[in-house]
C-alpha cells in the first residue's frame, strides 16, 4: 500500500516481518486537522492494523493526541476544531458529516489520561454502558459486569465491594475500571491516550500487561510519551513531529534502525 | 536615616486603621446579635403549639398562624415546581449546549439583573398579567410570582455547578457512545447534584421572606384556605398586616411569625453551606 | 456466570445494526432535550421583556395624563387624582445614598479585617455571620426597625442630635424637627445594615484574589498593613469594589419592606432628614391594594417602572464592572 503526501513521503512499511497479510482496521488518508485557523495535523496517511497495537510517539505538541482523538471524532464536542481528509473504519469514511457519532464511539472506545470513573458505584459504571444498548435481565448484566472487570484485571480486587463508589478506588484501580467500562460496551478498537502518565510504576506495569492481553481481541492504538512503553507494548509505531507523520514501521525496526534522521534523534533522546 | 517622626506617624495611622476595622467588624456583628437577639426574645415567648394549630385570630382574641403557614408552604412548593425546572433547564443550556455562545452571554447578563432586581416590580408584573385579567387576587398568582423569583437563582446555580464538572467526564461518557442528552441527565447532573440541591435551598430561603410581591398577587386571607383561585394567606403578608396594626396580640403574633421565618431561612442557608462548603456571594 | 458463547470482539454486523437502531431511537429524545433547554434559556429573556412591557403598558395612562411633569411634581393627591413622583423618587435616592455612605466604608473595613487582620480560625465563622445578615428577610428588618430601633432613636439619639446641631448653620436644617423616631434617616440606617453584608462579601472576594506576590513585594519594602491595603490591594481591586458597591446600591434602591415600616409614608420632600418621607417601593407597597381608580393604579405602576429603570441601569453597570474584573483575574 503506497500513500503519497504533499510533503516528504513518510516511510511506511506494510508487510509483517513474518510475511502474513495485515488487514486495515482503520486507514487514515491525507488527514489535516485545524484548531481554528491553526493547522495541527498535515497530510497524515497511515494504516492501523486489526488486532495489533499501534503506538503514536513524538515530542510534546507533535499532534499525536490530536490524531488519536480524530479516530473517535471526540473533537466534535468542541466548536472550532475540524478535520479534513478521509479516515476509513472498516471501509466507511468516519469524517462524513452524516455519520452517527454515538455509534462510532460505541465501536471505537477510548481510555483517557486522567482516570474518569462516572460518579456512580463500581457496578453501575460498567452496567451503565451495557444497559444503553441492550435490554438484559439483571443476572446477565451481573455476568457481563464480572466479565468486564475480569478483562480489566480488577475483578478480584472489587468483587466484594461492587456497590462502593467508583471514585473510592486508587488511581491505578480507577484506570482499570475505566478500561473495564470501555470493554463492557464491546468495541472493536480501543484508543489509549497516555493511559499511564498519571499512575505509579506498579499500576503502569499492570496496565501495560492488560493492553498486551487485549490485543488478541481488539485493535489497539496508544499514544505515549514514554518510548520504553511503546517498545514494550506495541507491534507498530508511528513517529510524529510538528503535525506530520515522519516514520511508520514495525516497532522493533523503529527502535533499532530507524530510517529517518529525525526518528533517530528522538529515540536517542537528542530532543524531547 | 529613617525619619523617626515620619515612621511614628505611619505607625499611628496603621494602628488607627486596625482599630477602625476591628471596630467596623464589631459594629457589624453587634447588629446581627441585636437583631437576632430581639427577634428571639420577642418571638420566642409567643412560640407555642397553638401557633401551629390555630388560625389567625381577629383582634383581641387568641390564635395562631396555621393558615398563614400552610398558605406559605403551598405557594412556596408550587413556586419551586414552576420555577426550578425552567431555571435548571436554562442553566443546562448555558453550561452544556451553548457555553461560549452569544445567547448564553446575553441570558447570563439579563439573569444576573433579574436576580438582584426589586421583587416588588415582579409583583406588579404578575399583577398585570394574571390578577387583572382574572379579576381577583389568587394563590396561584402568588405561586407564580414566587416561581419567577426562583428562576434566576436556579439558572445561576445550575450554570455554575455544571461548569465545574470537568470536561474529561463528559468525554468519558461520549467515548462509550452516550448521546448528549443522556450524558447530561445521567452523568453531569449526577456529578453536580449537591450543588443543584444547594441552589434549591437557597431559592427557597430567598422566597420565604418575600412580602411585597405577595401583596399584589395572593393578597392575604383571614381564614384557612387552600383554594388557589382565591386570595391565600401567607406568613409574610400576615406579619405585615399584624405588625402595622395597633393591637398588641397581633403584634406578638407578628414577632413569632418573624421568628419562624428567620429560623427556617437560617436552617436552609446552613444546610446549603454544609452541602457545598463554599460561600456564595450573589 | 460467564457466558462461554459470548464473543468479545468479532462483533457481528447484526450487533452493529441493532446498536444503530437503539441509538436512532434515542436521537429524537436527544433533539427534544436540546430544544427544551434552549427554550428555557430564552424564557429568561421573555420574563425580562414581559416585565418591561407590562410595566410600560400599565404606566401609560399615567404618563399620558401627566406627561413629563409626573416626575417633577411633588403633590400626591388621590382625591383630586393629581399624582407626582418627585417625593418617592427623592426618598428612594436619598435613603439609598445615605445608606451607601455608611455601608461602604464599614463594609470595606470589615472586608479588610477579614482578609488581613483576622486570625485564621475566626475567619470562616465571622464571614458566615456577616452573610447571615444578608439572609435575614427584609420584613424582619422592618419590624425590628419599627418596634426596636425607631423608638430607641426617638428616645435616646434624636433629641441629642437635634440639640447638638441646633445652632450649626447647615446641619440644623438637616437635623431639625420633632424626633419622630421613624423617618428618612432611620430608614437610611436600616438600609445601611441590610446592604452591609453584600458590600463586605464582594469586597472580600476581590481582596482575596489579589496575587500574594504583589503584597509581599510591598511588605518587603517595609510597608505597614494599612499602606499595603490602601496603596496595593485597593487600587488593584478598584473595579471589583465599585462593582460590588453598585450591586449594593441596586439592592438598596429596590428594598421595600425594611423601608416601608420606618419611613413614615409622607409624600413630602422635607429638608430635614429626621422628617418622614417615602420611597417608590414603600409607596407602592402601602397604597397599591387600596388604590381606587385606574389613574391611581397606573401612577403606582409608573412609579414601579421608574424604579425598575433606575435599578436596571445601576445593576447593568455593576455586572459589567464585575465581569471586567472576572476576566482580569479568573
Amino acid at each position: 500500500m503506497n500513500v503519497a503526501t504533499a510533503t516528504t513521503a513518510p516511510v511506511v512499511t506494510s508487510q509483517a516481518s513474518n510475511g502474513s497479510a495485515l488487514k486495515d482496521k482503520i486507514a487514515i488518508r491525507n488527514l489535516d486537522f485545524y484548531y481554528g485557523d491553526s493547522k495541527a495535523l498535515k497530510g497524515i496517511s497511515l494504516p492501523l492494523y486489526a488486532n495489533k497495537a499501534t503506538a503514536f510517539i513524538g515530542p510534546s505538541g507533535c499532534g499525536k493526541s490530536t490524531l488519536l482523538r480524530v479516530l473517535n471524532r471526540m473533537y466534535d464536542l468542541y466548536p472550532g476544531q475540524r478535520a479534513e481528509g478521509q479516515v476509513f473504519f472498516d471501509g466507511t469514511n468516519i469524517l462524513d458529516p452524516g455519520l452517527d457519532l454515538n455509534l462510532l464511539r460505541a465501536r471505537v472506545g477510548m481510555v483517557f489520561q486522567k482516570p474518569t470513573p462516572f460518579p456512580m458505584t463500581i457496578y453501575e459504571n460498567i452496567a451503565f454502558g451495557i444497559r444503553l444498548y441492550e435490554k438484559l435481565p439483571k443476572s446477565e448484566i451481573d455476568g457481563r459486569v464480572e466479565q468486564a472487570l475480569q478483562r480489566g484485571a480488577l475483578w478480584n480486587e472489587v468483587k466484594d465491594k461492587l456497590n462502593a463508589n467508583g471514585l473510592s478506588l486508587s488511581g491505578g484501580q480507577q484506570q482499570r475500571l475505566c478500561i473495564a467500562r470501555t470493554v463492557a460496551v464491546r468495541p472493536e478498537v480501543i484508543l489509549f491516550d497516555e493511559p499511564c502518565s498519571a499512575l505509579d510504576p506498579i499500576s503502569t506495569a499492570k496496565i501495560e500487561e492488560l493492553i498486551d492481553e487485549l490485543k488478541t481481541d481488539y485493535t489497539i492504538v496508544i499514544v505515549t510519551h514514554n518510548m520504553q512503553q511503546a517498545a514494550r507494548v506495541s507491534d507498530r509505531t508511528a513517529f510524529m513531529y510538528l503535525g506530520e507523520l515522519i516514520e511508520f514501521d514495525e516497532t522493533s525496526k523503529i527502535f533499532t534502525s530507524p530510517s529517518d534522521r529525525r526518528t533517530q534523534d528522538y529515540i536517542t533522546g537528542r530532543f524531547g | 536615616m529613617i525619619d523617626a517622626k515620619l515612621y511614628a506617624r505611619r505607625r499611628r495611622r496603621n494602628t488607627l486603621a486596625a482599630v477602625a476595622s476591628y471596630g467596623a467588624t464589631f459594629v457589624g456583628l453587634s447588629w446581627l446579635a441585636l437583631i437576632l437577639g430581639v427577634l428571639f426574645w420577642e418571638g420566642f415567648s409567643g412560640l407555642s403549639l397553638r401557633v401551629f394549630t390555630e388560625m389567625t385570630p381577629p383582634p383581641g382574641a387568641v390564635g395562631g398562624l396555621l393558615n398563614a403557614i400552610v398558605g406559605s408552604l403551598i405557594m412556596t412548593s408550587l413556586a419551586l415546581v414552576i420555577g426550578a425546572p425552567i431555571g435548571i433547564l436554562a442553566g443546562t443550556y448555558m453550561a452544556e449546549y451553548g457555553r461560549h455562545g452569544r445567547l448564553t452571554s446575553l441570558v447570563r447578563f439579563i439573569n444576573d439583573i433579574l436576580l438582584s432586581a426589586p421583587s416588588i416590580v415582579v409583583g406588579l408584573f404578575i399583577y398585570e398579567v394574571m390578577v387583572r385579567p382574572m379579576g381577583h387576587f389568587s394563590g396561584i398568582a402568588g405561586a407564580v410570582v414566587l416561581g419567577v423569583l426562583v428562576i434566576p437563582v436556579m439558572v445561576r446555580t445550575t450554570e455554575d455547578m455544571l461548569t465545574l464538572v470537568p470536561d474529561t467526564l463528559r468525554e468519558a461518557a461520549a467515548s462509550i457512545g452516550l448521546p448528549r442528552s443522556l450524558m447530561i441527565r445521567q452523568v453531569a447532573y449526577r456529578a453536580a447534584r449537591a450543588g443543584i440541591i444547594t441552589g434549591i435551598l437557597l431559592a427557597v430561603a430567598r422566597i420565604s421572606g418575600e412580602t411585597a410581591p405577595l401583596l399584589f398577587t395572593a393578597l392575604n386571607n383571614q381564614f384557612f384556605s387552600t383554594n388557589l383561585n382565591a386570595p391565600m394567606p401567607s406568613l409574610p403578608a400576615v406579619i405585615f398586616q399584624f405588625a402595622l396594626s395597633p393591637y398588641k396580640d397581633w403584634q406578638d403574633l407578628a414577632w413569632t411569625g418573624a421568628l419562624i421565618i428567620t429560623l427556617a431561612v437560617l436552617a436552609m442557608s446552613i444546610t446549603a453551606r454544609a452541602l457545598t462548603g463554599t460561600r456564595k456571594a450573589s | 456466570m460467564v457466558d462461554v458463547a459470548w464473543q468479545e470482539s468479532g462483533v457481528s454486523a447484526q450487533d452493529v445494526a441493532e446498536r444503530a437502531k437503539v441509538l436512532n431511537k434515542l436521537r429524537i429524545g436527544d433533539i427534544i432535550f436540546h430544544q427544551i433547554t434552549k427554550i428555557s434559556a430564552l424564557f429568561v429573556l421573555v420574563v425580562l421583556g414581559g416585565v418591561i412591557v407590562s410595566l410600560f403598558l400599565g404606566a401609560l395612562p399615567a404618563f399620558q395624563e401627566f406627561g413629563f411633569s409626573f416626575i417633577t411634581a411633588q403633590s400626591w393627591n388621590p382625591v383630586t387624582e393629581k399624582f407626582g413622583a418627585l417625593a418617592p423618587i427623592y426618598g428612594t435616592i436619598i435613603t439609598s445614598v445615605i445608606a451607601m455612605l455608611i455601608a461602604v466604608p464599614l463594609g470595606l473595613m470589615i472586608a479588610m479585617f477579614l482578609t488581613e487582620l483576622c486570625p485564621m480560625w475566626l475567619r470562616r465563622p465571622i464571614g458566615i455571620a456577616i452573610e447571615l445578615l444578608a439572609g435575614i428577610p427584609s420584613i424582619i428588618y422592618g419590624i425590628w426597625g419599627l418596634f426596636v430601633f425607631a423608638p430607641f432613636l426617638q428616645a435616646h439619639v434624636q433629641p441629642g442630635v437635634i440639640a447638638a446641631f441646633e445652632n450649626v448653620p447647615l446641619l440644623s436644617t438637616l437635623f431639625e424637627g420633632p424626633p419622630f423616631g421613624i423617618g428618612m434617616l432611620t430608614a437610611s440606617l436600616i438600609l445601611a445594615i441590610m446592604v452591609l453584608p453584600f458590600i463586605t462579601s464582594i469586597s472580600r472576594d476581590v481582596f482575596d484574589a489579589v496575587p500574594p506576590v504583589l503584597k509581599e513585594a510591598a511588605y518587603g519594602l517595609g510597608w505597614t498593613q494599612w499602606e499595603v491595603w490602601r496603596y496595593v490591594v485597593l487600587p488593584f481591586t478598584r473595579i471589583g469594589v465599585i462593582g460590588g458597591v453598585m450591586l449594593g446600591l441596586g439592592r438598596a434602591l429596590g428594598e421595600t419592606m425594611a423601608v416601608t415600616f420606618v419611613i413614615g409614608n409622607a409624600h413630602k420632600i422635607s429638608s430635614s432628614l429626621l422628617a418622614p418621607g417615602t420611597t417608590i417601593s414603600a409607596t407602592i407597597a402601602n397604597e397599591f391594594t387600596e388604590a381606587v381608580g385606574d389613574l391611581y393604579t397606573s401612577s403606582l405602576i409608573a412609579l414601579g417602572l421608574i424604579l425598575f429603570v433606575i435599578t436596571f441601569i445601576v445593576l447593568a453597570i455593576a455586572r459589567y464592572l464585575l465581569l471586567r474584573i472576572e476576566r482580569r483575574v479568573g
